[in-house]
This record gives structure tokens, C-alpha cells and sequence, in this order.
């Protein structure tokens, strides 16, 4: 093995996301949490009645959305982001007995730098942001649309909208849980303990290479 | 090393699953008037509630323009009646309570595409509110204000004499909630749910229709459900 796997395990750190990654996460969570909280009060009647202002609120919401893919496209600038993209993207094998098995935290079946539930939510998301904005593109521009095509991306941007906010509320709840993980995000490093405890694979590949 | 080679080479899944999602998505637009009815009916006959909550169940979608929903005193609140009228008139809730109640059963249609079927109303109908008031015979158009301060809205005297244009008090046998207007709104049958205004304070008698909070921003003013701001849903009256 390499050299710092002799020292203590605690004194080193990896590095889990670069700048760019940071940054291409911090926007898109504002940008996207803004069009969260703006769509709960446009969309639920109990929240929409304490503020009212649905023109206010309406106009925020879709100028916000419009800003959604401009933190996508930079960051495919950033070498980092498209081969996480590209870890995300494929399941190794074991992913799948991964989600199904019960013991998915002991460690028994190796996990790279991106769990399957990770890889799983990249993907949902990304599909959810890219249909959100185009059904939003339609109801922006509804003028343009009969009116079946208007109430069709009305339906798909409501239900998939509840989805997308449930599966945010998931991806914060398990964040919430690792303080290691959260660190990983805002430091861009993670100790390399943490890492071969939740991605030994990834932990083993990146010590080999250093 | 394997664990690279792996997640180069392993299956596309997330690949697989955004382009899924993709075609669902537009399979979901290109059906979505079917399945949102589909949606609904379930919705209706397994958990009516739900609708309330989540709009897009079935249930009304409420748009206000004002800082929340506009209170009022139920022992103060007067609806108005002046303009081009041979006697103004000031109606308390009582007043309103005492006049010939009319029922009616109709769908409520939105100029955004959702509708509520089967809804029952209650109140005294317009014309009869402009029975009790009379109208001059130069009177040819109304003015509705509202007491949220913002919205108003507009009809000709012809359409306000209508049988289906009520001065609503109650909805679903229960007296107005706040977010559907309450203490009183108007119901418009025949046209989009923008004319029917909701906190109804005061109904101006004139000779000109003038246009009303939506119809400023662009809709049409003669919002006929089916045949008007480009839209072909099935008429409600």
C-alpha cells in the first residue's frame, strides 16, 4: 500500500468535490430551493392564503426558473463535474443487490465514490429538473400551446414538482445524517476513514493513485 | 484498477433513467387532459379531502392578488349597490339572507385549464339584487369591486340579468370560506372563473363596461367558457 495508509488514518483527507463542483452544487441548491419554497406557495392553497401576492410570487418563480440551467451548462466545463457525471451515471456491479440488501452501511459490498442511492437520486433529479423546466416553458409560454398541451404540462409539472420536492426533502434528511458527507460539500475534502467506511472503493483507488 | 474501470463501463442506469423520464414526461403532456380527469375522479371518489390540499387532485387552485385573503366583520359587512340605480342600496349579510335564495349545480372553469365539476352554489341571484335597486334605462354595464382593494371585475346589463349569474353566499351547503370569497362572491356560470369575483363589496351601475383586474393584464373581456381567450373547453352552463 501506499504511503498514507502507515499514518493515522484520521490525519488524511481526500479530496471529494473541486471548487467548481462546490459552487455548481451551492447555485443550483439556491436557484432550485428558491423555486421550491416559491412553487409550496403558489401550489398549496393553506400556504398560498398567508401571503397571497400570487402575481408577485408567480413572476419570481419563473424568472428563477429560467436561471436553472445556467449552473448545469458551466459546470460541464469543469473536468471534475463531468467524470462524477460519469461515475454517477453507471452502476457497478453489486449497485443494485446494494439498495436491495439490508445491510447496505456495513460495508460488505464495496461502494465506490457514489453510492447507488446517490447515483439513483443524481439521475431523478436531473430528469425531474429537465421536465420541470420544459413543462414550466410551456405554462410560461402558454400562449403558444392548445389547450390540451397547456393542461398536460400543467399536470406533469404539478405531480412531478411534489415528487421532486419529496425527493429533495430525502437528499437533505440523508445529508442531515453525515456531518462527514456535508463537510465533504462545503471543504471539497472528506477523512479518509469516512472513506473507506462509505466508498472504499473510491477510497482505495484515490490512495493507490496518490 | 477495477473500481475506475467499473464506473466507466458499468451500465448506463442514470442515462436510462433521465431518458425515461423524458419520454414519460412527454407522454405525460401529450395525455395529461385525460389523466388529470382520470386524476381527479379517483381523487374524488377515494379521498375528497386531498383535493383541498393538493390542487392539482381535482380541487380549486386559489389565486389571490392582495396579501393574503381580506378579512372583514360579518356584523359590518355591507354589499353596495349604486350608480344608475333608482334606489342605492346597502345590504347586510341579513338583508342578503332575506331576499329569494336560488340554488344552482354547475362546474367552475378556469382560463388556465382546471375545472371543479358539480359545484353547488347558493345566493341571490343578480338580477334580482338589480330588481330590488332598479336600473335607470340609460344603465348598461356593471362594476364589481372587491374588498381586498384590488380586484375588480365587469359585465354588460344583459349578462348581469342572466338566470345564471348568482351573488354567491354559500358553496358546497356551507357558507363561503374566506378563500373562496367569503362573505360573498359572484358566480359567473357561463364564463371563466375570473368574472367571479370574490369579496364582493360593491356592484356600480353604469354605462360602460370598464375592464376588470384580469381583464387588464389580457384576458378577454366577454369570457364565454369555450369560446373565448383562445380556449375550446366545454361550456359550463
Amino acid at each position: 500500500m501506499s504511503q498514507p495508509s502507515s499514518a493515522p488514518a484520521h490525519h488524511v483527507r481526500l479530496e471529494r468535490f473541486t471548487v467548481a463542483e462546490r459552487w455548481v452544487h451551492r447555485t443550483l441548491g439556491i436557484v432550485l430551493g428558491v423555486l421550491i419554497v416559491t412553487g409550496a406557495f403558489l401550489f398549496f392553497p393553506p400556504l398560498g392564503g398567508l401571503i397571497g401576492n400570487r402575481q408577485i410570487i408567480s413572476t419570481v418563480h419563473e424568472w428563477t426558473g429560467w436561471l436553472v440551467p445556467i449552473p448545469l451548462l458551466l459546470a460541464l466545463a469543469s473536468r471534475a463535474f463531468r467524470a462524477d457525471a460519469g461515475r454517477l451515471n453507471r452502476f457497478r456491479p453489486g449497485d443494485w443487490e446494494w439498495l436491495r440488501s439490508r445491510d447496505r452501511r456495513s460495508g460488505r459490498i464495496v461502494v465506490g465514490k457514489f453510492n447507488a442511492g446517490q447515483k439513483l437520486n443524481a439521475a431523478l433529479a436531473l430528469g425531474s429538473v429537465i421536465v420541470l423546466f420544459g413543462t414550466g416553458m410551456i405554462m410560461f409560454w402558454s400562449g403558444l400551446f392548445p389547450d390540451s398541451i397547456r393542461t398536460g404540462a400543467t399536470f406533469v409539472h404539478d405531480w412531478l414538482a411534489l415528487a421532486f420536492g419529496i425527493l429533495v426533502l430525502g437528499h437533505m434528511y440523508m445529508a442531515l445524517n453525515d456531518a462527514t458527507a456535508r463537510m465533504g460539500m462545503r471543504t471539497g475534502y472528506v477523512p479518509e476513514d469516512w472513506a473507506r467506511r462509505e466508498h472504499a472503493a473510491w477510497a482505495a483507488e484515490t490512495l493507490d493513485r496518490s | 484498477m477495477p473500481e475506475v474501470n467499473a464506473e466507466k463501463t458499468g451500465t448506463p442506469v442514470g442515462r436510462r433513467v433521465v431518458l425515461g423520464m423524458l419520454g414519460l414526461g412527454v407522454v405525460g403532456v401529450a395525455a395529461g387532459q385525460w389523466l388529470s380527469r382520470g386524476v381527479s375522479d379517483v381523487v374524488a371518489s377515494t379521498a375528497p379531502g386531498l383535493a383541498d390540499v393538493i390542487p392539482a387532485a381535482g380541487g380549486f387552485r386559489i389565486y389571490t392578488v392582495t396579501n393574503g385573503y381580506p378579512d372583514y366583520d360579518p356584523a359590518t359587512y355591507r354589499l353596495t349597490v349604486s350608480g344608475l340605480v333608482d334606489r342605492e342600496l346597502s345590504l347586510s349579510l341579513d338583508d342578503l339572507a332575506a331576499l329569494k335564495q336560488t340554488q344552482m349545480t354547475k362546474d367552475f372553469q378556469c382560463v388556465t385549464g382546471w375545472r371543479v365539476d358539480d359545484v353547488p352554489w347558493s345566493g341571490v341571484l343578480l338580477k334580482d339584487i338589480l330588481a330590488e335597486s332598479g336600473v335607470a334605462p340609460e344603465a348598461a354595464a356593471l362594476r364589481f369591486t372587491s374588498f381586498d382593494g384590488a380586484y375588480t371585475e365587469s359585465l354588460t346589463m344583459e349578462q348581469s340579468l342572466r338566470d345564471d349569474v348568482l351573488v354567491a353566499t354559500t358553496m358546497y351547503g356551507k357558507p363561503l370560506e374566506k378563500k373562496h370569497g367569503a362573505p360573498v362572491r359572484l358566480y359567473v356560470v357561463p364564463m371563466y372563473g375570473y368574472k367571479s369575483l370574490k369579496w364582493l363589496d360593491g356592484i356600480e351601475v353604469g354605462r360602460k363596461v370598464e375592464p376588470g383586474y384580469w381583464e387588464k393584464l389580457g384576458y378577454d373581456i366577454d369570457a364565454w367558457v369555450g369560446s373565448s381567450n383562445g380556449r375550446s373547453d366545454e361550456p359550463t352552463v
